[in-house]
Parts: C-alpha cells; structure tokens; sequence
C-alpha cells in the first residue's frame, strides 16, 4: 500500500472501536476423535471403530493437498493443548474479546457431509449439531450454531432441520457446495423448503472434501491450485440452484456462499445474464433474468479477501457485488485468517464498514432478534 | 454493450481473427489423408460423425443464420466473414471428435489426417486461412511427432486444446508437446469444450448446456492455474497460451487470488519466483468474443483496467455461431485499444504469423 | 538511537523468538543458532505477530520439481498466511521493495559492561555472571 493508502486506511480504522463485528465463519474443532465418537450413538460409535470414516477420499484423516503450518494459525494452538479452536476459552480470548465479535458464526465443518454411508453421515451432523450446543453455542451466547445435515438425504435433513429450527442457537443450515449431484437437482429441495419455512439461510462453506475432480479436467496437482477451485464448487452450486429452478420454487430462500472469496463474482453474474440470454429457450422455465434471482437470494461470507495492487480495484469489486450482500468472516482458526481492521485494503465509510462487519449479518441472521417469518413452501 | 460508442474500425489494418471455425471433417474428408489402415478402419467402424457432445456444430444454438454452409468451404467463410469484415488473417480452429478419441493410435491417426486435411482443403485455397495443429494429447509422442511435421508450414501457427482434457494442462506428461511447441513457435489455444473424462464441476455433470457456458470460466482458470503451478512457464518461457471464447472478466479474480496465496505457500512450488499475476499476465492472452462486462463504458474501463488488456486481448470472433463478434473488433472495446486487439497483439502471440501485410 | 536490554539471553535460546516492548513498541527478536536478529513484530501484511512465526530455511529452485533449502539464511514465516521475511532486514521474500517490516541492531552484551553504558532496562534488573540481548531503537 501507498503511504497515503496507509493514513487513510488508519483513518478507517479509528471507527473500529464502534463497530461491533459478526464473523460469519469460525471453526471450531473437536478436541480429539473420541470428542466426536461420544456424540454419536453406541451403534455408530462402534460403526466408526470398526469401518472407519468411509468416504470418497484418498487419505484417511487427512487433507489430500497437505497445506502449510498444518493448514492453521500458528498462534491459535491452546495452551491447554488440543488443536486450534478447539478450547472454549482460549477462542473467546483470541478472537471473540481481542476483536470485540459480538457475534460469531459457527461453522463446523462436519465430516458428515461426506460419508459415502449417507447413515452414518446423518448420525455425524446430527452429533455435530448437539456438540455445537453443549461446547459452544450453550455456554458461549455470542456463537451461533449452523444446522448441519447430511445433504444426500434431503429427508433425513428435514427431520433433523424440524427438530431443531426453533432452537434460536442455530441461525442457518449448513450443507457441503461438493453435493453428489449439482445443487440444484430436485434430490435437495426438500432441504432448501424446510430452510425457507424456517428461515434459516443455507451455508454452503468450501470444502476440502469431494467426490468428484476439483477440476474439469481432474484432479489438480498443488494446494495453491485446489485453494482457488474451492471457489468453483460455490459457483456451480449458484449456477444449478438457479437454472433448475430452485429460487422460484422457494421464494424466501437465502443462500450463503461461504469462504470462496468474492472477486468472482461479479464476472459470474454479467456471465450468467449473457448466457441465460443465449440459451434462454433451453431453460423456459426460468421467470427471472439470473442476477434478479441472485439479487434476493444470495450473499457472500468475504474472506479470504482478495488484494489487487490497487485499492479502487477492491473498491469496484465490493460495489460490483454489492455491499449489502458481503458478510465480513475470519476463517479462524485457518491460516487464512482475516483480521477485520486489515483484511479490506481499502478506505471504507464508517456506513459501508458498518455493513460489512455487521449490519448484513445481523439482518440476514436476525441477531437482532427479529421474529421468526415462517413461510409457507 | 448497449451504451457503447459506434465503432470506428475502418481505420484498422491487417485485421486478425483467432477464432473461427470450419466445419468438421468426416470420413469422406479425412480417408484420402489416413493411412490405409486407417482408411480402411474409417469405413469399417463407423468414424465418421466426429462431433463432440460439449461443442456441437449441427444444433441450432450454434448455427449461423445460413447453416451448414455458412463455413462448409473456405470460399463460404471468406464469403460471409473474411471479406466484409476485412480480415487478412484468420485462424481455423476445429473442435472436432479428433479431440475426444480414446484410442490413442486412433486420436493420432485422426489429428494428422484433419490437419492435412485442413492443409489440403482449406489453407491452400485462400492465403488468408491459418490454422490451429490438432495434436493427441492422449499420445504426447505422436503429438511431439505431428508438431516436427508441421513445423515446416508456417500456416500452422498454434496448436488447439479442449478446455477440459484427460488431466490438467500443467501436467509433466504434456511437457514434450510444450518443448516442440516453442521449439517452433506454437502457440496453445485453449477453446471450450469437454471430452469429459470427468465431470465439468465438482458436483458432477450438468443438466443443461446454459450451465455448462456459465461455468466454463472455473475450467480456464483451473487450467491457467495448473499451467502456472506445474511450473509450465517456468521451463518453456516462450510459450503463449489463448483462450479463446473464455471470457475475459473473470481472469482478475484468479490472478490476485493466486497471487496472495503464493506469498504464503510458494514453498509448495517454489520454481514460481515472481508473482503468478505477472507470469500470467507475459503468458496469457484472451480473445475478445465473448465478454461478460457490465452495462455502461466506464464500468467497462473498470474492468479492462484490472488487466493487461491492451497487451492481453486479441480478436477472436467466434465465426460462425450466431453470438459471433459482428464487424471488426467488438463494440465495447475502447478506440485506445483497436489496434493492438485487431493485429498487434496477435502478431506477438502467432509468432509464425510472421510475413504478413 | 538508545540501547534497550530487552531479556537476558538465557530467555532466548537458540532456535527461539521472543516478543518484546520497547515503549509501546512491539518487536521480535530471533536467536537462530546464535545469531540475534530483531524486526517489528507487527506483519505489515495483516498484523499478526511475527515473533509467533517459524523460523525456517528459504526454499528456492532452478527447475520444477527440484528444490534446495540455502544454508547461508533463514526467514521467518507468518504464523496465518505465511509470509515470509528476512529476520536481518525486514524484507519480504515476495516483495521486498513495498512489504517489510522495521529492522533492528542487536547484540550480545555481558552484564558487567551495561552498568558503563546509557541503557534502558526495560523489564528486570541486571545481573553481573550473564549476558543480555540488547536492542538498538
């Protein structure tokens, strides 16, 4: 940054001290294996100690695309040992009091989504979705749980979405963008109607974890090659979900697009209308043009935030978005951490930061404690 | 772009196109240019309708307003295209089932039979006509092969991909294709289409070709990011790569992306020793049919200025599909950069171009 | 330019870093086989506090799949996103024109001869049998 980028950056800052900040994407982690085996019942525990954690990948426990310091902050290990995030309060220390969050967004990541059992993977969500309470989300008001389910059963979902929805602990469902079938597919409906009726928004939040080629052409081959194409399983997900016609069967659907970054997205929407208007004998069904739809449905958690060497470029991009469709999101404990003073490499109006950090989030999660709109499907 | 101002291209020379397409071969067409063997095999086993399903010449979507035989002949493509639009220059790309042969004798067999074919058929009756090398990539030693043969006539000036293959583009098994490549001054274009090996997304094959265009983005940039990551201009630091019909809009995204990740985890390949956004941007060059922009010039100046865009863009029309660029460079492109997209920068990139008015 | 004894060596072994205030400014000082070297704490990237950062060899390569670990120098790596910077100079490995951070002088000094010198004690009195790491800010 330019010097003269720098004092003006300061200047922004200096609101820091009154904006409160929603961080729509911590991670938090279970203290060891048998953490997570002790939320599953005796059949399921006994299941996993002897099959293991099936699923579509080449290792077990472990990323396929081994990442650098582990994948973490450095600075996130507690001293009171177990992995990063692991510990109530050393996260409350180091992220939730040392930023001033009033209200952080849970994403657990649970490896339910992606048991090739898809029984075993509702058992997984369902433990996930009683540790956030009894660790985070209980003792700790300013978490907020995400409903985990097991997308490839869409009713085991909505039972496990029913169960749960008034539960004001939990403020969205969260499913893998890496579904078997594009989103869209009729097979996931029943998910996005019961998180409409109860509107609950729906995370999808990049995953490390597929079935599939992370690229058109297989698998790639390095870490700084998959980190970018996490970004791709949002866009398809996006893509499907509006030409199968999802937003006009469910009207009052939110959709959050959670760490993919955002720069592409504009080129997507500019893309998607040119397309649609190509191809729009294809897809009859459609009511809408795709950036009306993406317009009511969909927002974007910001990090890892992208830093073009020039700041007006950030700044045409955030408009280009929108800044009322940007959530701000630290991704701790992960080593791509985003600090909410310094991520935005640009000077931002108190009334734009105000969104970013906060406003977007509150309204979209009603952390005000709007009331519940029930929908009919 | 509705708000643009009216072009004003008659003031350019020495138009080049980097993107238009003949119609595809078949049986009859290649035989005369196959191996007996092969000949023979044609007829017998039915290779004949070589169409892939991702980029189909034959639906309406894709067809000129005078159907096939808007580009059955080059007297057709010079006809409708060549001579209103004043090109000197245009480069054929076919994106045939060449491309997609699992066989790798077979893939060769046909590349080379197209390539003479296109060289007998086509190149040879208007001198205006350049065009793309089909190579087996399923074969890279008949691919390096069929380079060193057509190396020799300079009407050859790139060598055409898919833009999703059998494995990323990055990948040390295509480096012999590289290395003759540059040898000789090919450049590789990359144009849309799959021969689906693998599903187009991480969530599996699509339901409708509308979704397929409206990702293809994901596909170029995992593609320029493997070329980058596999060190590909590293080792060949003359190679250019276009992608054509790419869009262009979503290239900044992946450039500053990759570029704040590198300065973290370049010990994963530490053979990048300078930013990925400038290896892409010496290495990359985009054609300018189609472009996702927003609505009003100034915006499109916003985006044009995220890139190199007076070095980076080249006329590419798309000829003959329906959304084919109309007259000349396109009309959202700003006057400032009319020529270096027209001719310029595609002389640096089709280097074999040489010699031309 | 003042001289701060910032810790007693003992309190920073080889192979170790340690966040210090001078003021109120933060700074991390590495001992990496013996060497000291000091530089602002704060990553001009982010904020995060370098001192927390491995310290490791600068990996470099002449070709694709071929890497060496140079032996005349270490970095050390951004605890979040890696970031590396040369402990001696405060330049980073990726740019090290526009991102750096402040370097410092520092040394070696036995507690006999602090008591002859103008030094600021920052946190702890000084004994005559060791040696301390002194800052020069």
């Amino acid at each position: 940054m330019t010097q003269e980028l720098l004092a003006k950056a300061k200047g922004a800052t200096d609101d820091r001290a009154r904006t409160m900040i929603v961080d729509c994407d911590i991670h938090p982690a279970y203290t060891s294996q048998a953490e997570m085996l002790s939320y599953l019942p005796l059949r399921w525990r006994q299941h996993v100690q002897e099959f293991g954690l099936f699923s579509a990948n080449p290792l077990m426990g472990a990323l396929p695309y081994p990442r650098m310091n582990h994948g973490m902050r450095r600075d996130s290990y507690p001293a009171a040992g177990g992995p990063p995030a692991s510990d109530l309060a050393f996260l409350q220390e180091q992220l939730l009091d040392a930023h001033g969050i009033e209200y952080g967004i849970l994403q657990p990541l649970s490896p339910g989504h992606l048991m090739s059992n898809t029984a075993l993977g509702v058992a997984l969500c369902a433990g996930t979705n009683d540790w956030q309470i009894d660790k985070w989300t209980g003792p700790e008001p300013r978490l907020k749980g995400s409903l985990s389910v097991m997308q490839e059963d869409a009713q085991a979902s909505v039972t496990e979405i029913q169960a749960r929805a008034n539960d004001r602990r939990f403020v969205q469902v969260a499913i893998s963008p890496r579904t078997l079938e594009p989103a869209g597919r009729q097979r996931y409906w029943p998910i996005y109607e019961a998180a409409a009726h109860y509107d609950l928004p729906v995370a999808m939040h990049s995953a490390a974890f597929g079935s599939r080629a992370n690229t058109g052409s297989g698998w790639a081959s390095f870490y700084i090659e998959e980190h970018f194409a996490f970004s791709h399983a949002a866009q398809t997900a996006l893509v499907s979900m509006i030409f199968e016609g999802v937003f006009d069967a469910f009207p009052h659907l939110k959709v959050v697009l959670v760490e993919g970054g955002f720069a592409w997205f504009p080129a997507m929407v500019w893309r998607l209308d040119r397309e649609w208007e190509r191809h729009r004998r294809e897809v009859p069904h459609l009511k809408r043009r795709p950036s009306e739809y993406i317009r009511d449905h969909v927002w974007l958690t910001t990090q890892p935030v992208e830093e073009p060497p020039l700041s007006s470029q950030l700044d045409d991009i955030l408009r280009w978005v929108g800044m009322d469709r940007l959530l701000f999101s630290t991704d701790y404990p992960h080593w791509d951490f985003d600090h909410p003073d310094y991520a935005f490499r640009l000077p931002l109006s108190p009334g734009d930061r105000a969104l970013l950090l906060r406003e977007n989030a509150v309204k979209l999660f009603r952390l005000d404690g709007a009331s519940v709109e029930r929908r009919g499907a | 772009m509705k708000d643009a101002p009216p072009r004003d291209t008659a003031a350019i020379s020495g138009l080049i196109d980097a993107d238009i397409h003949p119609r595809n071969p078949q049986r009859h067409d290649l035989a005369p240019h196959a191996s007996a063997y092969w000949a023979e095999m044609f007829e017998y086993r039915s290779i004949d309708r070589l169409e892939m399903m991702s980029q189909p010449q034959s639906i309406g979507l894709n067809q000129h307003a005078e159907g096939a035989q808007a580009n059955a002949t080059p007297q057709d493509i010079a006809r409708l295209h060549l001579d209103p639009q004043g090109i000197s220059a245009g480069i054929l790309n076919v994106m045939s089932g060449a491309h997609a042969a699992y066989d790798p004798y077979l893939a060769a067999a046909l590349c080379e039979a197209t390539n003479r074919w296109l060289a007998a058929d086509w190149l040879g009756q208007d001198s205006r006509l350049h065009a793309a090398a089909l190579v087996p990539f399923v074969n890279p030693d008949a691919a390096v092969q069929e380079i060193n043969r057509l190396a020799p006539d300079r009407r050859f000036v790139s060598v055409l991909t898919p833009l999703m293959g059998e494995k990323p583009l990055g990948r040390r098994e295509y480096w012999p294709i590289y290395r003759a490549m540059t040898e000789h001054g090919f450049a590789l274009a990359i144009h849309p289409g799959s021969i689906y090996r693998h599903a187009p997304t991480q969530s599996g094959f699509l339901s409708y070709r509308v979704e397929e265009a409206a990702l293809a983005p994901q596909a170029f940039a995992s593609q320029l990011a493997s070329l980058v990551a596999e060190g590909v201009f590293t080792e060949f630091p003359d190679l250019r790569v276009v992608l054509l019909d790419s869009g262009l809009s979503w290239l900044p995204a992946l450039m500053w992306r990759m570029t704040k990740d590198w300065k973290g985890i370049r010990l994963e390949v530490p053979w990048i020793k300078e930013a990925p956004s400038d290896i892409i941007t010496r290495h990359v060059r985009m054609g300018t049919q189609a472009a996702d922009l927003p609505q009003d010039a100034d915006q499109i100046a916003r985006v044009l200025g995220q890139f190199d865009a007076a070095n980076m863009l080249i006329h590419a029309s798309d000829f003959p599909r329906p959304h084919a660029t109309g007259a000349g460079v396109p009309d959202w492109l700003p006057q400032p950069l009319h020529a270096a997209v027209a001719r310029d920068t595609a002389r640096a990139t089709f280097v074999r171009l040489e010699g031309l008015e | 330019m003042t001289d701060h004894v910032v810790c007693a060596l003992s309190e920073l072994p080889p192979g170790k870093a340690k966040r210090v205030m001078i003021g109120t400014r933060a700074i991390a000082v590495f001992n990496v086989d013996g060497k000291l070297s000091a530089i602002a704490d704060r990553c001009p990237h982010e904020g995060a506090s370098l001192s927390q950062g491995q310290v490791g060899g600068v990996i470099v390569s002449d070709r694709p799949g071929e890497y060496r670990v140079r032996t005349d120098m270490k970095m050390v790596r951004c605890p979040w996103h890696g970031w590396e910077f040369d402990m001696d100079t405060g330049k980073s490995w990726c740019d090290p024109a526009r991102m750096k951070t402040r370097s410092f002088g520092v040394k070696i000094c036995p507690g006999a001869t602090l008591e002859e010198g103008s030094y600021s004690l920052e946190v702890f009195s000084v004994s005559l049998q060791d040696e301390y790491v002194v800052v020069t800010v």
